[in-house]
């Protein structure tokens, strides 16, 4: 079959498409799920996927970018591009409820909601930690261990209950 | 001077800022004095190499000569590079780290929550992406100099020694470029000068907090940012530039 305009796929299958291109260190997540595709749009016969990065550094990014352009090659699509857009910048407010709910299932806490504040230098000492619940017993006694974990988007944490330690999906 | 000129010149001033000290950072991998702690390092380095890519893509396409993040950042020498003076500093031991770590990310901190607001779209993209990561870099930093400053007596004496020893560098991030009063009138970037006094709060808080002694002698370094650097720089750049030098066009 030739690629007519009639086989082409329509914005919403790419984005089923896309549904299951994963996060290399987070495989049970989506990149639609963690709100890092910002747009797919048909421009004048070229398919637009605006990405956006979830923090300045993440090695992730170009193999997430790799394997969004080895979906939509798959779906017959050769005249793409993908976008790069900063602002405005990827918060965890924007992963969905499932993506929340498979990250659980992972052994990862999900972030807090509406924490993205930009916040006077003062208080950001000695902020109160949120009660994070254990992915595993689902504990509210848990403890902080350090700020950065395995990934950049990640913090460690300890349960006291049942005294595992687990990774945060921390707010940003 | 033109604004276009003057927002290549300051982009550069935090970019390579950036740039610099992720590298110092990197070098630490595998070094830290726990797991955890060379964990964090090397993801502030990261950050801020994240951080420099996106500020030194700016700067090339402010120069329009056609050169990324990778040809500003491999293919410059000591003397073209704009960072601060501060960030070139060798890591010492964990205490100096911190220190110099300590006070640039105060600084950085305020100056990206005023570069929010930049009239230059892409500059107010670099800092709203960028301070929600300094946001934990901060965090780190001053919990750090309150453990050590609060804590034993050595750790107390060393943590002041590496303060006094970094100070000298300080007046230096309050200094303005040339140009860089364009770049104000222009709603760009704030007056570097505006943050001295935040600054000096928040970093007097945190040092009172951690039992210890802000110097009491001058902080200024004038001149240095003529391109001017310290003997640190080149041998940095050796180590950060010499496999790219060595095979310009090598793809892996």
């Amino acid at each position: 079959m030739t690629a007519t305009s009639q086989c082409l796929p329509t914005e919403t299958e790419v984005w089923s498409r896309l549904e299951a291109v994963t996060d290399p260190e987070i495989p049970v997540i989506s990149v639609v799920d963690l709100g890092i595709i910002r747009d797919v749009v048909w421009d004048e016969g070229e398919l637009a996927v605006v990405i956006t990065p979830t923090y300045s550094g993440c090695p992730a990014i170009r193999v997430i970018e790799d394997s969004i352009r080895d979906a939509i090659r798959d779906l017959g699509v050769e005249n793409f591009r993908l976008e790069t857009r900063l602002s405005p910048a990827w918060t965890t407010d924007w992963l969905s409820e499932r993506g929340r709910e498979r990250l659980r299932d992972y052994g990862i806490a999900p972030p807090a909601c509406g924490a993205a504040q930009v916040v006077d230098i003062s208080r950001i000492m000695n902020r109160r930690h949120r009660a994070i619940a254990c992915p595993h017993c689902g504990a509210t006694a848990t403890q902080p261990v350090s700020q950065f974990g395995s990934t950049p988007c990640k913090a460690l944490y300890r349960c006291q209950a049942c005294l595992e330690p687990f990774d945060y999906f921390k707010e940003h | 001077m033109t604004v276009c000129d003057a927002t290549l010149d300051f982009s550069l001033r935090v970019g390579d800022s950036c740039l610099i000290l992720g590298q110092r950072l990197s070098a630490l991998c595998g070094h830290g004095p726990s797991l955890e702690e060379d964990i964090a390092t090397t993801n502030v380095a990261l950050d801020l190499i994240g951080q420099a890519q996106n500020w030194l893509s700016h700067a090339g396409e402010m120069e329009g000569e056609g050169r990324d993040s990778d040809s500003l950042a491999y293919f410059r020498d000591a003397h073209e590079f704009r960072n601060l003076v501060l960030v070139e500093q060798p890591n010492g031991h964990f205490g100096d780290t911190m220190a110099r770590q300590f006070y640039f990310d105060v600084w950085h901190y305020l100056l990206l929550s005023q570069l929010i607001e930049s009239s230059d779209e892409t500059i107010a993209g670099i800092a709203g992406k960028s301070i929600k990561e300094v946001r934990y870099h901060v965090e780190r930093s001053c919990d750090w100099v309150v453990r050590l400053g609060d804590g034993t007596s050595e750790s107390h004496e060393k943590m002041q020694a590496a303060l006094e020893r970094q100070w000298p560098y300080v007046g230096e991030l309050f200094e303005a470029g040339p140009h860089h009063a364009r770049l104000v009138e222009a709603g760009i970037a704030p007056a570097l000068s505006t943050l001295q006094e935040p600054w000096s709060r928040h970093v007097g808080e945190v040092m009172a907090e951690a039992t210890l002694t802000v110097p009491d002698r001058p902080q200024s370094r004038a001149g240095v940012k003529a391109g001017q650097h310290s003997e640190h720089l080149s041998y940095l750049l050796a180590e950060m530039q010499g496999l790219r030098r060595a095979h310009p066009n090598a793809e892996w």
